[in-house]
């Protein structure tokens, strides 16, 4: 009884009402088994990129001396794992706990890496929308300067620009804000493109509306849903670009610590066996696929939703 | 029409070419400062200073030292490395070989495997094995390319002992002990490589069977396997063959951290050592063999997707 008047209040039935042509997009989200579970995934790796350095056993750079009962510790490399003293996963090359040091390690890996995203960002959909809309000689010179960065397998500008400077946080987010600004641009270009020449922008041209009107009020409203799904991607890509650097040595520096340093710095704990230093070297591995494959996921989750039209526009 | 595509797209290539040239010029000489003064650091006085800015050609403006370096390249006279005093042709000459040889290995494995899984899973999509090969190849292109290497090395060469963990090469090895000395980087490059184009393959084959002719073979009541290998998979060689040089390309990216974790002496090796003692003329030169083998291969890329393009062999 309470159901039929229930249906009734809503007016026409959703399931007809979704079919209408101009049916407005869907608001609610419905993820995936395996979606809410990677976003489970990605909240603990950013609630610990928050609180970490409140809830590590370590500091990031403490060196384990004594043993629970408050005895030195003759060798304290490549350590077992220890529930006594904290110490869960073993300590590293040099005596620091690794469980520490992951969880501090959240907040370098995925502050760099999302600040970078933010500033390809934020370069790219400004001068993307800017190309897109003034065309002509403006979006001729930008095209072939993204061109040029384009011609650059990522790694390789990485490596020129940090022979060249030498590396530090701040040139390692301005890098990797670079290299991905490029094709952010190709993607906000493109979208831009497309959105210019609908009907509605034509509409809102006729009546007199201003540029910065159509921009703010017609093209970036449209461009905003592919943009944001492909941000999870853009982002999965920066995460391993400054993973691969820091695993090569040039990406952050010691003491800090970063996970794609921290596999570096503890390769050689791998001949030692699973829990003779191999620890070391996988756990911080496994945390970055961890995170990089659930944000692929929940991006798959999103584009699956829609229909498999954003994977399209995102090549 | 399709000779000048052709052309046009080689004539793009070769600017690209030479903006690369100018790019790593500019970022590794001219926008750091005065090397002179890098390199001398703290104890450099006026005098020496100016002397070796002599040296270095510094003291000439920036589009004569550019030319000159070109020059240089052209003539394969790479300069000295700032590091160790040894001319950058004999460093880059024991280096490059031992980087071919192992992509080169890497390319003859990885691209029948990717061609034939990536066709196996366009031919049943939807399925198990579909579903397997589509799962495992997005997780092995979402972890970095370490992840990959480091898992190998725990199975392969620590639990089971099979291959060697580092690959040292002394050169007088022969063919297949040398394989067997780079089982562990192939296998990793392998992998990486292949996630890619397996991927590729088959969005390239289901995009074909999305067309109206296939539409036309099904009504008619071809059977499937037939439909893709007779129709599907000739159609879908320009697109593969585009895939396979780009993904060779990205062989050019992997080879870079492959050959540190594996202490392989290849020139990304070689490049990486150059970045951390800040060895500039070793870079310029290994950036600029890299950068032109990924332009040249994308080039062969682009080529490769026009030339298969049946449509614009007979313009109208």
């Amino acid at each position: 009884m309470s159901d039929t008047s229930a249906t009734a209040d809503q007016g026409p039935n959703p399931d007809v009402y979704d079919e209408l042509p101009d049916a407005p997009p869907k608001s609610r989200l419905r993820l995936s088994t395996t979606g809410k579970v990677s976003v489970a995934i990605v909240a603990f790796w950013v609630l610990m990129a928050f609180i970490g350095p409140w809830i590590a056993p370590y500091g990031e750079s403490h060196f384990i001396e004594d043993d629970a009962l408050g005895n030195p510790i003759d060798d304290p490399s490549f350590m077992l794992p220890d529930m006594g003293l904290h110490v869960y996963f073993g300590t590293d090359y040099i005596g620091r706990d690794v469980f520490s040091r992951i969880i501090w390690g959240a907040r370098t890996t995925i502050g760099i890496s999302f600040i970078a995203t933010l500033l390809a960002y934020f370069v790219g959909i400004t001068l993307g929308i800017a190309a897109a809309v003034a065309g002509k000689w403006v979006d001729a010179v930008l095209s072939r300067l993204v061109d040029a960065i384009l011609a650059f397998p990522n790694i390789m500008l990485g490596l020129i620009i940090i022979a060249a400077f030498g590396s530090s946080i701040p040139l390692l987010i301005f890098l990797a804000g670079l290299v991905y600004a490029a094709s952010v641009f190709r993607i906000a270009r493109a979208l831009g493109q497309d959105i210019m020449v609908q009907d509605y922008v034509e509409a809102a041209r006729a009546r007199g509306e201003g540029l910065w009107w159509v921009i703010s009020r017609e093209v970036l409203p449209n461009a905003a849903m592919p943009l944001a799904t492909d941000f999870g991607l853009r982002l999965v890509f920066v995460i391993l670009f400054i993973s691969s650097l820091s695993f090569l040595g040039l990406g952050v520096q010691p003491p800090i610590s970063d996970w794609g340093s921290m596999v570096r710095e503890n390769l050689q704990g791998l001949g030692n066996g699973f829990f003779g230093g191999a620890l070391a070297s996988i756990t911080p591995a496994l945390a970055i696929a961890s995170l990089t494959i659930a944000i692929n996921l929940i991006v798959d989750d999103i584009s699956a939703q829609a229909g498999g039209s954003l994977a399209k526009k995102m090549t | 029409m399709m000779s000048q595509m052709i052309i046009r797209r080689i004539g793009i290539g070769i600017i690209l070419l030479w903006v690369v040239s100018v790019l790593i010029f500019a970022l590794t000489q001219v926008l750091p400062g005065d090397a002179a003064q890098i390199r001398l650091g703290q104890q450099a006085t006026p005098e020496t200073l100016a002397a070796l800015r002599k040296e270095l050609g510094l003291d000439k403006p920036w589009y004569m030292q550019y030319l000159s370096w070109m020059g240089n390249l052209f003539t394969g006279n790479l300069g000295i490395s700032a590091a160790g005093g040894a001319t950058i042709e004999s460093l880059i000459g024991n280096r490059i070989g031992n980087t071919v040889f192992m992509t080169g290995i890497v390319a003859l494995i990885s691209i029948p495997l990717s061609v034939l899984l990536g066709l196996l899973a366009a031919m049943f999509p939807g399925q198990l094995l579909d579903r397997i090969i589509t799962s495992g190849t997005l997780g092995l292109i979402a972890v970095p390319d370490f992840f990959v290497a480091i898992f190998l090395i725990l199975l392969l060469a620590v639990s089971l002992g099979l291959v060697p963990a580092v690959s040292y090469l002394s050169g007088t090895e022969g063919f297949w002990r040398s394989v067997y000395v780079l089982a562990l980087p192939i296998a990793t490059l392998v992998i990486v490589v292949s996630a890619q184009m397996i991927r590729m393959t088959r969005a390239g084959i289901l995009n074909v069977m999305g067309s109206p002719y296939i539409e036309m073979a099904i009504l008619k009541g071809v059977p499937r396997k037939t439909i893709i290998l007779r129709h599907a998979l000739l159609n879908a060689i320009g697109p593969i063959v585009n895939v396979i040089a780009l993904n060779l390309a990205y062989l050019v990216s992997g080879v870079v951290v492959i050959e540190t974790i594996f202490a392989y002496p290849g020139l990304a090796k070689l490049m990486v050592d150059g970045v951390q003692t800040r060895d500039i003329p070793l870079v310029q030169a290994c950036g600029m063999i890299f950068c032109c083998t990924y332009v040249i291969l994308i080039l062969i890329a682009d080529i490769a997707s026009i030339l298969s393009n049946p449509r614009l062999r007979h313009p109208k």
